[in-house]
């Protein structure tokens, strides 16, 4: 999932200080899963804000919404009415969802009250890690199902470096270096023998190298 | 209304297997205690979200308190642990939003204290007379107690 963290509250009410009535709209998807911008979490920030604009004598009308997904443009037409009642849109959804909004109302001011770090998943409850890096080629495959791209500090292909101490990276003894889980693993599975492949440079084209990408599948469009 | 008469309304958000019995028990022991308090019965203290916390000084209340089990007592094993949380959670919502989070606090009692709920009831009380009305209460009609 893609996991966001809201922005401190007194940022946010520096962003919608100018605006009297406000939509808070969560989202249903992945902010939801890792509690920073689902129905409850947007309830609470509504009425926090309520409360801080109230004791600074300046109230604050709210509405509150949350959408099924922010990132489908269906679903972001089909709150019009709601939009409409208000002067600015406060997304608790993660950076996607706030370029939907303001690409679908253009007149409206639209906010972003997530800070969006990263795809990955819960180790425990309330700690999120990354374990995604998007760089558009997977090649967990031969890792053992490690990614060396987002989990090593360096992004290597052919790790260890000589950074790896007693199984942890040199950044930091709490992070686990890559390279050892991925050889732990591969031993358990007895197919070190991927370790002795070589990997070429990556093709960085197909991650984040010359604009926004895009998947395209023809036999899914309709029309 | 002048702060010497100030009555602050208090809403005490109590688990049924502890406080809420302990409120049962002060009753039966006849104990007096600050009548200042709205006790809300839950199933358990870790039921009580933050914007039911938060709701409660919108509409109103000049102080909050949740009350739950001993630790390692709760009906449902974590649910106090997680009322504590949340209640500090939402102290810092308080902090930032500017509103005393002194304000709310969270208990933790047995059935079987009758006696230490009314002291948390006076306890709380005197406190937010100290504090004095919400700020969030100003302008409004308040004091009945």
């Amino acid at each position: 999932m893609i996991v966001a963290e809201n922005k401190p509250l007194a940022e946010i009410a520096e962003l919608i200080k100018d605006y009297n009535k406000v939509l808070f709209l969560g989202c249903g998807g992945c902010v939801t899963v890792c509690l920073s911008g689902g129905e409850k979490e947007t309830e609470i920030m509504a009425t926090a804000l309520r409360l801080k604009r109230k004791l600074e004598g300046q109230p604050l009308e709210t509405l509150t919404y949350t959408l099924t997904r922010q990132c489908d443009p269906e679903y972001v037409a089909s709150i019009e009415n709601l939009v409409g009642q208000a002067e600015a849109v406060v997304s608790l959804a993660c950076g996607v969802g706030v370029q939907y909004l303001a690409e679908h109302y253009p007149d409206k001011w639209v906010i972003p009250a997530a800070n969006t770090k990263h795809i990955g998943g819960s180790i425990v409850h309330g700690v999120w890690e990354e374990r995604c890096g998007l760089c558009g080629e997977c090649i967990l495959h031969k890792t053992g199902g490690i990614c060396p791209v987002i989990r090593c500090s360096k992004s290597i292909l052919n790790g260890p470096c000589g950074g790896s101490q007693d199984g942890h990276c040199e950044i930091d003894k709490n992070v686990p270096c890559a390279w050892q889980l991925i050889y732990d693993r591969l031993k358990t599975l007895n197919r070190l023998d991927l370790l002795t492949e070589l990997q070429p440079p990556k093709d960085w084209s197909k991650a984040r190298d010359g604009g926004p990408r895009k998947v395209v599948r023809e036999d899914v469009m309709i029309g | 209304m002048s702060d010497n008469n100030f009555e602050p309304k208090i809403v005490a958000f109590c688990c049924h297997y502890c406080a809420y019995s302990a409120a049962d028990l002060a009753g039966s022991m006849r104990l007096q205690y600050a009548p200042n308090i709205r006790v809300i019965e839950m199933p358990c203290s870790g039921n009580t979200d933050a914007r039911v916390l938060l709701s409660a000084f919108e509409e109103g209340a000049d102080g909050v308190y949740v009350a739950g089990c001993l630790e390692g007592d709760c009906h449902f094993l974590k649910g106090n642990y997680r009322a504590k949380k949340r209640v500090a959670h939402v102290k810092e919502i308080l902090k930032e939003i500017g509103l005393e989070p002194e304000r709310l606090e969270f208990y933790n009692l047995s059935a079987a204290m009758g006696t230490r709920f009314a002291e948390i009831a006076n306890e709380m009380t005197e406190r937010i007379k100290k504090l004095g009305p919400s700020p969030l209460n100003q302008g409004k009609e308040g004091g009945q107690a």
